[in-house]
């Protein structure tokens, strides 16, 4: 009883934290989005020099743990440069960065899996290639990505918790300050997880609807 | 005519990928209204040649003139303006997926020619109807039967106002009963004036409407000349051997 009056006071704090989160998450998966793409470009169609250069990136974002990122960019690399960025920014920066290596791996799969043809067609209407991947490969490959995407979501979104080691009062911050004072361990990080379960399944919910939207009909993915 | 400039000529075409020399040597030329057949085994050349000329595989080496002007420094804007000049059918058809038949069309016109959208949304409407497809414009590729496929690649390479048109086996990837749709697209193609370069395996076709048939075997042109000719009367060995397989093969199959 005296953890659910416990929890109950909390809620509105854990809540307003999971606005961080979703925003943290937003703000990394538009970053990674954004750059994934472009990596993504540069590694099919790019020289051997720009492919290699972003082989290197992707292995760097891919291999090195969150926690070490995190602490490298914020207590490193941030005094190093005498650049002032709360720890919020940095957690977005971080997460996009980390994001930006695995969605292009995912935007790079599905600009391979299209028939390449159809490069070629829009090659020989006139197109620059520029065009041809904006306006033909990109809208092709974006929606093949859907379901990748929605699972880098559910893992950026897992992630973020991890934020908290910056002190970014997020969802994992706030049930760990509450739970630490008042030792209602247990149904505090039982209700955080549990709202990370409910953003995970919001967010792919919503992932699915879009996919189902942008369908091309009679194509059968 | 023979003072006529051929309104596409080119010289010495030649393309190797590593030590093998896919291409050698070819060199043709073609007047305004006439089409020109590639015959030939597969791999013997036909799709490199047809691709080297608009330069969507780079030649090695070779000259390139249309109109009397010679095609030079390839790239960026030029090449961009010489395509849309060069109109291509593929095989696969390589329809844009994502796109409806009219915004197949459309596309070119618009983000490729700069047309307002109204203008370019009633001429790729004209080019499909056209093609007979009028009714389909508002289906997805994937909704089209591979012979519809085709005439949609067709107009939308027609809706640019090519020059001329290359077409790269335009009914090999078809059920044998979707062919004939496409060959009458090509044949009413013929008759509106429209200069043609095809490679094809339907070798009945190519006898009706070809100027010239052009033999092409291991990278090089073996051997041009007049439908009858090549078909029944050719010079070389090979050429003659290829033919009568060929015509056992596929006669019937070209209304």
């Amino acid at each position: 009883m005296e953890s659910l009056i416990v929890l109950y006071g909390a809620l509105p704090y854990l809540l307003r934290g999971s606005l961080v989160t979703i925003a943290v998450v937003a703000g990394a998966m538009m970053l990674g989005l954004v750059l994934g793409i472009h990596l993504a470009v540069g590694q099919v169609y790019g020289g051997r020099w720009l492919r290699r250069a972003i082989g290197l990136y992707v292995w760097f974002f891919r291999g090195v743990p969150l926690l070490v990122l995190l602490f490298l960019f914020y207590f490193g690399l941030c005094s190093l440069l005498q650049i002032n960025l709360s720890a919020f920014t940095v957690s977005v920066i971080v997460l996009g960065l980390i994001s930006s290596a695995y969605q292009s791996q995912i935007f790079r799969g599905a600009i391979m899996s299209l028939p390449q043809g159809q490069f070629k067609a829009a090659r020989a209407l006139g197109m620059s290639d520029g065009k041809a991947i904006v306006l033909i490969i990109l809208p092709q490959a974006l929606r093949l990505s859907i379901p990748g995407w929605s699972n880098e979501y559910s893992i950026v979104l897992k992630d973020s918790a991890v934020a908290y080691a910056l002190g970014v009062m997020e969802m994992m911050a706030r049930a760990h300050f509450v739970a630490s004072r008042t030792y209602e361990h247990l149904p505090m990080y039982f209700a955080a997880g549990f709202l990370f379960m409910i953003l995970t399944y919001l967010g792919t919910k919503g992932l699915r609807i879009l996919e189902e939207k942008v369908r091309i009909p009679g194509y059968s993915a | 005519m023979a003072d006529t400039v051929p309104i596409l000529r080119i010289e010495h075409m030649t393309k190797r990928y590593g030590d093998k020399e896919v291409l050698s040597d070819a060199s043709l030329s073609i007047n305004k209204g006439e089409l020109k057949v590639l015959i030939g085994p597969s791999g013997g050349g036909k799709s490199t040649l047809l691709q080297c000329i608009n330069f969507l595989i780079k030649p090695d080496r070779g000259r390139i003139w249309l109109d009397g002007t010679e095609i030079i420094r390839a790239k960026g804007k030029a090449l961009y303006e010489y395509r849309q000049k060069v109109g291509m059918i593929f095989q696969d058809f390589n329809l844009f997926d994502h796109l409806t038949a009219l915004h197949n069309v459309q596309i070119g016109l618009v983000r490729v020619r700069g047309m307002h959208g109204k203008a370019a949304k009633e001429r790729a409407i004209q080019e499909l109807d056209r093609v007979g497809l009028r009714n389909h414009m508002h289906q997805y590729p994937a909704e089209l039967s591979g012979g519809q496929k085709q005439r949609v690649s067709i107009a939308r390479a027609l809706a640019m106002d090519p020059e001329i048109m290359l077409l790269d086996e335009p009914t090999s990837a078809l059920d044998p009963e979707l062919i004939s749709e496409v060959l009458d697209a090509i044949r009413a193609l013929r008759s509106s004036g429209m200069t043609m370069i095809m490679s094809t395996h339907q070798i009945g076709f190519a006898g009706e409407v070809a100027d010239e048939l052009i033999f092409l075997e291991k990278g090089s042109i073996v051997e041009t000349g007049p439908p009858a000719k090549i078909l029944y009367d050719a010079e070389y060995p090979r050429t003659r051997e290829f033919c009568s397989k060929i015509t056992e093969l596929y006669a019937n199959s070209s209304s």
